[in-house]
C-alpha cells in the first residue's frame, strides 16, 4: 500500500512542478468554452441550452492531455521497469497512475465547471449537476484512456493514437454526462437515472481500464 | 480442437486454402449470379419502398458481415493472447480491413437508401450511430496495427484493443438507444409494413451466403498475404544479418534486432 501512496505522490509532484499538468487541461478547457460562443454567436438562450454538450466535450478533450506522457515518460527513462520490479501489481501501479491523473485533470476541471457554466449562461441547478456528472464521469475517461496510453507505451508519437483509439470508447460516458446535465434542468427523466448509470460506466470501466491497460503494459516487453 | 491445433501450423494453412479457395470463390460468384438476379430481376418492388428496396440485398449482408468480423476478430484475439496461435495474430490483421469495409459499404448503401425513403442522406438514428461508431472501432484498430512495426507485439497490442472494444460495443450500443430514445428525432419512416415476403427473403439469404463466401474467400487471400509478408520480412532480417557479420555462427542469426 505505501508503494501505491508512494507512486501517487510521485506523479502529483511531477505533475504539479513541471510545467503542464494540471494547469494546462484548465487552461484547455477554458479556451474551448470560450471558442465555442465565437463559433455559434452570442445568444445566451442557444450558449445555455447546449452548455453541457459544451462542457462535456471540452471535458473529454482536455482529459486526453498528458494522456500521452501517462506511461511513456516512464518507459522510456526506465522507470517503468523499475515499478514492474517492484512489489505492486501492475493493475496497482495502473490504478495510481490514473488517480494521479484525474486529480490533475478531471478534478479540477469539475470543480471549475460551474464557473465556466456562467460563461454559458447556465442556470444553478445546471451548473450544480455539470460539476456533479463531471465528478463521476471525468474517472471513466481516464480510465479508458489509460488503456490507449498503456499501448503505445512504446511508440513515439502515440498522442494522436490515443486520442483515435480512446474517443470512440468515451461516448457511452459522454452520452450519460450530458444527459446528467439536461435532466437536472427539466426533462423527461429524474436527475437520479442517467446520473446513477453514470456511476456505474464509471465503475465498469475502471474495472476494464485498469485490466486492459496493466496486460498493455504487459506486452511491451 | 485438434484440427484447429492443426490447422494453425502457417505451412498446412498455406497448403489447405490453396486447395479451398477456388472452390470457395466460385461457389461465391454462382451464389452472385443466382442471388443478384433474384434481387433485381425475380423480386417484386416493396408497395411502400418500389424499387429502392433493392438497396437492401447489399445493404442488410454488409451489415451482419460488418459485425461477423468484429467476432471473428475478437475469437482471434483471445486465441492470440491466450494461446499465441501465429496464425490467430494473421487472421485478426486480415479481418480488419475486410470488416471495416462491409461497416463502410453499409453505411453508404444506408444512405442511398436513406435519401429516397427518409429525405435525407442521414439521420442519427441508433442503429445508423452504431454502426458508425463500429466503423470508428475497426478504424482505430487499424491504426494500431500501422503503427507498431513488429508484428507479434502489434498483435498483443492489437488484441487487447479489440477485447476492450468488444467489451464496450453492447454498452455503447445501450447508451446510443437511449440517446436516441432522448432526442427524438423527426418523424422518421419506419419499415413496419409486414413481414418480409418469401419472394423477397430468398434472394435475400441467397446474396448474404454469397456475400458471407466473398468475405472468407478475401479473408483467406489476405492471410495469405500476410503470411508471405511475414516471411519475407523474416527473410529479410536474416539477410542483413548475414550481410553485417559474416563469420557469425549461423544459429546467432535467428535473433531479433540487435541492442
Amino acid at each position: 500500500m505505501s508503494a501505491f501512496f508512494a507512486l501517487v505522490k510521485r506523479d502529483l509532484a511531477l505533475a504539479l512542478r513541471i510545467g503542464g499538468g494540471a494547469s494546462f487541461a484548465l487552461v484547455f478547457f477554458l479556451m474551448i468554452v470560450t471558442l465555442t460562443p465565437f463559433a455559434i454567436g452570442p445568444d445566451l438562450n442557444l450558449l445555455a441550452r447546449i452548455a453541457p454538450a459544451i462542457l462535456w466535450i471540452g471535458a473529454v478533450l482536455a482529459t486526453l492531455i498528458g494522456l500521452d506522457r501517462l506511461f511513456q515518460a516512464d518507459a522510456e527513462d526506465g522507470t517503468l521497469d523499475l515499478i514492474k520490479a517492484s512489489p505492486l501489481p501492475l493493475e496497482g501501479v495502473v490504478l495510481a497512475k490514473c488517480l494521479a491523473h484525474w486529480l490533475t485533470t478531471g478534478l479540477p476541471l469539475a470543480l471549475a465547471a460551474p464557473l465556466f457554466g456562467l460563461l454559458l449562461a447556465m442556470e444553478p441547478a445546471g451548473m450544480a449537476a455539470a460539476s456533479a456528472s463531471l465528478l463521476v464521469g471525468t474517472p471513466a475517461l481516464t480510465f479508458i484512456g489509460a488503456v490507449g496510453a498503456a499501448l503505445t507505451a512504446g511508440i513515439r508519437r502515440g498522442g494522436v493514437l490515443i486520442a483515435i483509439m480512446a474517443l470512440p470508447l468515451m461516448i457511452p460516458v459522454l452520452i450519460f454526462g450530458v444527459a446528467t446535465c439536461n435532466a437536472a434542468t427539466g426533462g423527461t427523466v429524474p436527475f437520479a437515472t442517467p446520473f446513477a448509470i453514470l456511476c456505474a460506466l464509471t465503475l465498469i470501466f475502471a474495472v476494464i481500464g485498469v485490466i486492459g491497460a496493466a496486460a498493455g503494459l504487459r506486452q511491451s516487453d | 480442437m485438434t484440427f484447429i491445433n492443426q490447422l494453425a501450423n502457417p505451412t498446412r494453412f498455406m497448403a489447405l486454402s490453396s486447395g479451398l479457395l477456388p472452390w470457395i470463390a466460385g461457389l461465391s460468384g454462382i451464389l452472385f449470379i443466382v442471388g443478384f438476379y433474384g434481387a433485381f430481376f425475380s423480386a417484386p418492388a416493396d408497395y411502400q419502398q418500389g424499387e429502392t428496396i433493392r438497396i437492401m440485398y447489399i445493404h442488410v449482408p454488409a451489415a451482419w458481415l460488418a459485425m461477423f468480423f468484429y467476432s471473428l476478430m475478437t475469437i482471434s484475439a483471445i486465441g492470440a493472447l491466450v494461446w499465441r496461435h501465429p496464425l490467430a495474430e494473421v487472421a485478426q490483421k486480415a479481418a480488419a480491413p475486410i470488416g471495416a469495409s462491409f461497416a463502410l459499404i453499409c453505411l453508404l448503401t444506408g444512405a442511398l437508401w436513406g435519401r429516397p425513403m427518409w429525405g435525407t442522406y442521414w439521420v442519427w438514428d441508433a442503429r445508423l450511430t452504431s454502426m458508425l461508431v463500429l466503423l470508428l472501432i475497426y478504424l482505430a484498430i487499424m491504426a494500431l496495427w500501422r503503427t507498431i512495426d513488429e508484428p507479434t507485439q502489434a498483435g498483443r497490442a492489437v488484441s487487447i484493443l479489440t477485447l476492450v472494444g468488444f467489451i464496450n460495443i453492447p454498452i455503447i450500443k445501450f447508451s446510443v438507444d437511449w440517446w436516441n430514445t432522448l432526442h427524438q428525432p423527426a418523424s422518421v419512416f419506419r419499415m413496419n409494413g409486414p413481414t418480409i415476403h418469401p419472394s423477397m427473403l430468398w434472394p435475400l439469404l441467397v446474396c448474404a451466403v454469397a456475400f458471407s463466401l466473398f468475405a472468407v474467400a478475401l479473408h483467406l487471400v489476405a492471410m495469405r498475404t500476410e503470411i508471405m509478408r511475414r516471411r519475407i520480412r523474416t527473410l529479410t532480417i536474416l539477410a542483413a544479418d548475414r550481410a553485417e557479420q559474416p563469420g557469425a555462427t549461423p544459429g546467432m542469426m535467428a535473433r531479433g534486432p540487435a541492442e
